[in-house]
């Protein structure tokens, strides 16, 4: 299903608005025709999807099944991500296509379609995948087929493939500032670690007792539930026997709905801060199923929160609002996803070339100063160098901004002492 | 087990357990209800019945908005509105389903179960088209949030004994509906041979069609007391299924008092479990116990003897 | 020519059926379509074992199982156990706190190997043990449920209950399975790149082999005496029993046979594929298997074959064309075929396209005959 760029522009909305949009993009359109870029021989020695004038990238993500819940954001800024670079000129002269699988929440379904994309498409990159199980189970094709995968969701590590450049952020970088932050801000001497049961949640809570447990305070209840489950009243006892400083909570999905309502129904307010809530799974695109005053006082760790200050996310924030509508709200996967198709520009533009492996090489030490997160780097082992920020959840659904680390958390997949 | 907690302590968790059992347990028997009345009566196996449940939520969700926009005033008794809403919504497309499909299987049960999962497919691809793939947030008024303390340890929510007042309210409604009303002999007079019940006068595809409508309609109260702890969206009607169709098999599927002393056993344990237990080890220990006890039991706890 | 023709292992009209679709299968797909889609379609054909399976035990056991998915995951995950230790040598996993254990165990703080991943080294256990494990437990759970004469409907949930509780230990126990993630990043058979295109028209022609030896038993099995008094005992069980049959015995034989069958098709799965994840064991994937049958025709064991195919293929090129619409189409393909043709595929057949043979055949001096059908005879199949 190739989608001219034009056509999909068409798609978000008819308002006049839009066809002020609309026009400014094709004056764009003319004003950069004259500039050709490189031959196609050139910059194309693998035979990939690149003509003299486009160049045809992958969108995998789930848009029906369970999961579409979460990975629409995501669809949302890679395709605005994409409209901006045609703006600008495209890539070398060439303007971005796209072709859009749907991996309907599906492991195997993921796997089908990256390798549709790699084989029969010839994709030069994808921007795709959500949950650790499909990029798990994509890999393998994107490594024999070398394919350049951009991976949006902040996730557990323990991974480092030459094929994925990871823009969101692993486990250490959101857990470690988070806790060393309550400690240090809010004196939190115990702590109450809660999960859905797979394997993010799993690796994130170990990591974060081995450094709760290194600064030597204390663990006093860990608690994990399966996907999907919607009575977390038995915990809620727990949590209030125990009295533990901070709930660490990672829960996802549905089920985070269901806790944070019995939560509060529970006559826990978390604006008390008796136990303080500190969550790395809650969005402002979860809020939004939760309900701000639901969740209202609990912190997040993550790197990216929509209420950010800075010019960069002021800019990103309207222009996604002209893009997908005013009542949107954008979450920290979204931003992530929105710098996959960036980071790709700026390593493509860096070797001169689509090539997958000329890509790769050039892809550590790429810098963007314009991530609407503010300056990020691509690090030697594919991850992105980051800040991470704290916010506290407003009965909007907002989440306002109260610390931000004073340097860029180094990505650290295989964490020495964590595991 | 029982390591670290005082007596005083365990006798709250004993007390606030058995509560938390006690809300699961309304849970159960509202999500059950429905299709105790579908399945156990009609013997047909809803699989979309989550997905009526969920159509309930969405009405909710839509009043909230609107009196939120429109009639602030009366805010605080929308949810009342609301759940009569989702009543008359549900039930209409139970019947409307009746009549377009379930009619022509009622003599293959398990034909039944496919085509209503394939129901449910467009239904939650229909929620997703109509209300979004994303989750939806239903606010409610302040009265039905926060919780109520009895003593320091114990406190109870103020939407958990809402949602038993309802399950209480509505199983009486059920009862005096099926073994006090006319309509309900009718139900149990088809039940238990529809070709009888034909021949003494009763229009058994009005009867027919009167029960799906009701046990869905049963279905969109419940999915519209859901919103309250739960989540909304297209996909979240199957978390329940399973749930659901244990509780009504577990009793007996043509018991509704079964369905309930299931729906109680059942709460109970899990949620004793779940405290002493991890989560996922407490779902699975129950249903493995469920399961067997099934092996022993096939009819249920409780099965009524009708002659086929 | 006899009118009733015939013999132990089928009809002669399905041995035409066999020759048809085998002709398709080996012939005419892989020299009409490429790697890629041909990788595809033996996935789907790994369905197609799960179908058969429940042709056998739903169309003419009339046990409706909703819990095939745990068979065919059972046996995909012994053959995905094997080739994920293959896989992880010392040499390969050194980067881990403890070489030479699979990558998810050691990202679990496991430091060995678990007791019942060991024997998983031998691939002659494994092959035993991809037929045998899930023979077992769908012995067990037939023991229990048909000697005590749960039947039918509660049958189906009772099963569709196992595959949840399946599903939440897979995910939960993740360090001993992989978790929600499965058991991915499958590279080698016995030393032999199971990821080359080469390796997958090789895998593609064992598993049609399979298929074919999976048809033949089962054509075997209704053509017996056994399979007469299956198709009975579903019309009329009580019957049979006073007729001094062990009703359960038969049934739990047919169920058995049904999981093993899935087994294969979860093995040549994993091979195929590459991996395997709970998401083929819970109750959505299992549920679909069901429908692939009553696609195909819950009567006929061809039909399954075609079933399995077609939804498949209906599935993917929806998905493609119309990402956002498919499950319209998926669920209206359930809900039509329920509702207008309940013996799917190969009622289809039976009903409007062997008349037209047959009127056809009969000027032309009779090549098919009264008994030729799909083994779609349209009668009220399935439960009582």
């Amino acid at each position: 299903m190739s989608i001219n760029p034009s056509e999909n522009l068409a798609r978000p909305g008819r308002s006049p608005r839009w066809r002020r949009t609309m026009a400014s993009v094709l004056l764009a359109a003319a004003s950069t025709v004259a500039v050709a870029g490189p031959p196609t021989a050139e910059v194309n020695t693998t035979g990939l999807a690149v003509t003299d004038d486009t160049v045809t990238i992958g969108i995998l993500h789930s848009v029906t099944g369970t999961m579409a819940i979460s990975e629409t954001g995501s669809v949302q800024a890679e395709k605005l991500a994409i409209k901006q670079i045609n703006d600008m000129g495209g890539i070398l002269g060439r303007k971005i296509e796209y072709i859009q699988e749907d991996g309907a929440s599906d492991w195997p379904t993921f796997a089908e379609k990256a390798k549709k994309l790699l084989v029969n498409d010839k994709v030069a990159s994808v921007m795709g995948c959500w949950t650790s199980a499909s990029r798990k189970a994509v890999l393998p094709v994107f490594e024999q087929y070398n394919g350049m995968l951009y991976y949006p969701t902040f996730y557990e590590g323990l991974e480092q493939s030459p094929n994925v450049i990871y823009t969101g952020q692993e486990a250490t970088q959101q857990i470690i500032a988070g806790i060393d932050w309550v400690v240090k801000e809010k004196g939190a001497k115990t702590f109450f670690l809660l999960g859905s049961d797979y394997i993010w949640p799993r690796t994130s809570n170990k990591i974060a007792r081995k450094h709760i447990e290194k600064l030597g305070l204390k663990v006093v209840g860990e608690e994990y539930y399966p996907l999907g489950h919607t009575q977390f009243n038995s915990v809620i006892n727990k949590i209030r026997l125990k009295k533990p400083d901070v709930i660490y909570a990672i829960v996802v999905g549905g089920s985070n709905v269901a806790f944070y309502k019995q939560l509060k129904a529970a006559g826990i307010d978390l604006t008390k801060e008796k136990p303080l809530l500190l969550t790395i799974s809650v969005t402002e695109d979860e809020i939004r199923g939760i309900g701000g005053e639901n969740i209202e006082g609990a912190y997040a760790a993550m790197k990216y929160f929509q209420s950010l200050g800075n010019d960069n996310n002021q800019a990103f924030v309207k222009a996604f609002k002209e893009m997908w509508g005013d009542d949107i709200v954008i979450g920290d996967v979204t931003q992530a996803a929105y710098l996959g198709p960036w980071l790709w520009k700026a390593a493509v533009e860096k070797a001169g070339s689509f090539d997958i492996d000329k890509v790769r090489a050039a892809s550590p030490g790429i810098e963007l100063t314009t991530a609407p997160e503010g300056y990020v780097r691509v690090h030697e082992n594919h991850h992105l160098w980051s800040k991470t920020r704290i916010g506290r959840a407003k009965a909007d659904g907002q989440y306002e901004v109260v610390y931000e680390t004073a340097d860029l958390m180094e990505p650290d997949p295989f964490p020495a002492g964590y595991q | 087990m029982f390591d670290g907690y005082t007596m005083s302590e365990l006798g709250s968790i004993f007390a606030m357990q058995g509560f938390a059992g006690l809300i699961l347990f309304s849970v159960f028997v509202l999500m059950a209800l429905g299709l105790a009345i579908i399945f156990g009566q009609m013997g047909v196996i809803n699989m979309a019945h989550g997905e009526f449940m969920i159509l309930g939520a969405y009405v909710t969700y839509l009043c909230s908005n609107l009196f939120s926009t429109y009639l602030p005033g009366l805010f605080d008794i929308y949810f009342f509105i609301a759940m009569v809403l989702s009543f008359i919504a549900a039930g209409a497309l139970g019947m409307l389903v009746e009549w377009s499909l379930i009619r022509h299987l009622y003599k293959r049960p398990l034909d039944t179960l496919l085509a209503t999962w394939g129901l449910s497919l467009i239904l939650q691809q229909l929620y997703r088209s109509i209300f979004g793939a994303r989750e939806v947030g239903v606010s409610l008024p302040d009265w039905l949030m926060g919780s109520y303390p009895l003593t320091e340890t114990i406190e109870v929510p103020i939407n958990g004994i809402f949602v038993m007042v309802l399950t209480v309210l509505i199983t009486t409604a059920v009862y005096f509906l099926i073994f006090r009303s006319g309509w309900g002999r009718q139900v149990r007079a088809v039940t238990q041979n529809r070709i009888m019940s034909g021949a003494v006068g009763i229009n058994t595809e009005r009867v027919d069609r009167l029960t799906f409508g009701i046990g869905c309609g049963i279905a969109g109260i419940a999915g519209s007391a859901f919103t309250m702890i739960g989540s909304t969206g297209p996909t979240a009607g199957q978390l329940y299924i399973v749930d659901t169709f244990l509780v009504v098999v577990f009793g007996g599927a043509q018991s509704l008092f079964g369905t309930i002393a299931s729906a109680f056993a059942i709460s109970q344990s899990q949620s004793a479990m779940e405290f002493f237990l991890s989560g996922s080890m407490a779902k699975v220990l129950t249903l493995l116990t469920v399961v067997g006890i099934l092996m022993l039991r096939p009819q249920g706890l409780f099965s009524l003897k009708i002659r086929r | 020519m006899s009118t009733t023709f015939l013999n132990r292992f089928g009809s002669r009209a399905d041995y035409i059926g066999i020759a048809v679709l085998m002709t398709l299968i080996v012939v005419v797909l892989p020299l009409t379509v490429d790697i890629f889609r041909l990788n595809l379609i033996g996935k789907y054909l790994t369905y197609a074992f799960v179908a058969i399976g429940l042709v056998l035990c739903w169309g003419y056991g009339g046990i409706l199982s909703l819990g095939q998915g745990v068979f065919f995951g059972l046996g995909g995950y012994c053959m995905a156990m094997f080739l994920k230790l293959e896989a992880s040598t010392p040499e390969a996993t050194k980067i881990q706190s403890t070489p030479g254990i699979p990558d998810f165990m050691d990202w679990n703080q496991l430091t060995e190997l678990p007791w019942f991943w060991e024997p998983f080294h031998s691939f002659g256990f494994t092959l035993i043990a991809i037929i045998l494990i899930p023979t077992l437990f769908a012995f067990v759970i037939g023991l229990a449920m048909f000697k005590r004469r749960v039947g039918g409907v509660y049958f189906a949930i009772i099963t569709q209950a196992i595959a949840a509780i399946m599903t939440i230990l897979i995910i939960g126990q993740q360090g001993y399975t992989g978790g929600v993630n499965g058991i991915t990043d499958l590279r080698t058979l016995l030393g032999w790149d199971i990821r080359t295109d080469e390796a997958k028209y090789v895998l593609y022609f064992v598993n049609a082999a399979l298929l074919l030896l999976v048809i033949q038993l089962s054509l075997f099995v209704r053509h017996s005496k056994l399979g007469r008094i299956m198709v009975a005992m579903r019309d009329k069980e009580d019957r049979i029993r006073f007729s001094g049959y062990s009703v359960a015995n038969f049934k739990i034989f047919i169920f058995c046979f049904a999981a093993a069958v899935s087994a294969i098709g979860g093995a040549m799965f994993t091979l195929q594929v590459g991996f395997m994840s709970p998401s083929f064991v819970g109750i959505v994937p299992s549920i679909e298997m069901v429908i692939f049958a009553a696609v195909g025709g819950r009567l006929s064991i061809l039909g399954a074959v075609y079933g399995a195919l077609l939804v498949n293929f209906a599935k993917t090129s929806f998905s493609e064309a119309f990402p956002e619409l498919w499950l319209f189409a998926m669920g209206a393909l359930f809900i039509g075929v329920v509702l207008a043709f309940p013996n799917g595929l190969a009622g289809l057949y039976a009903t409007h396209v062997v008349p037209f043979i047959r009127s056809f055949s009969a000027r032309r001096g009779g090549l098919f005959d009264r008994s030729v059908t799909f083994g779609g005879r349209v009668e009220e199949g399935g439960a009582k």
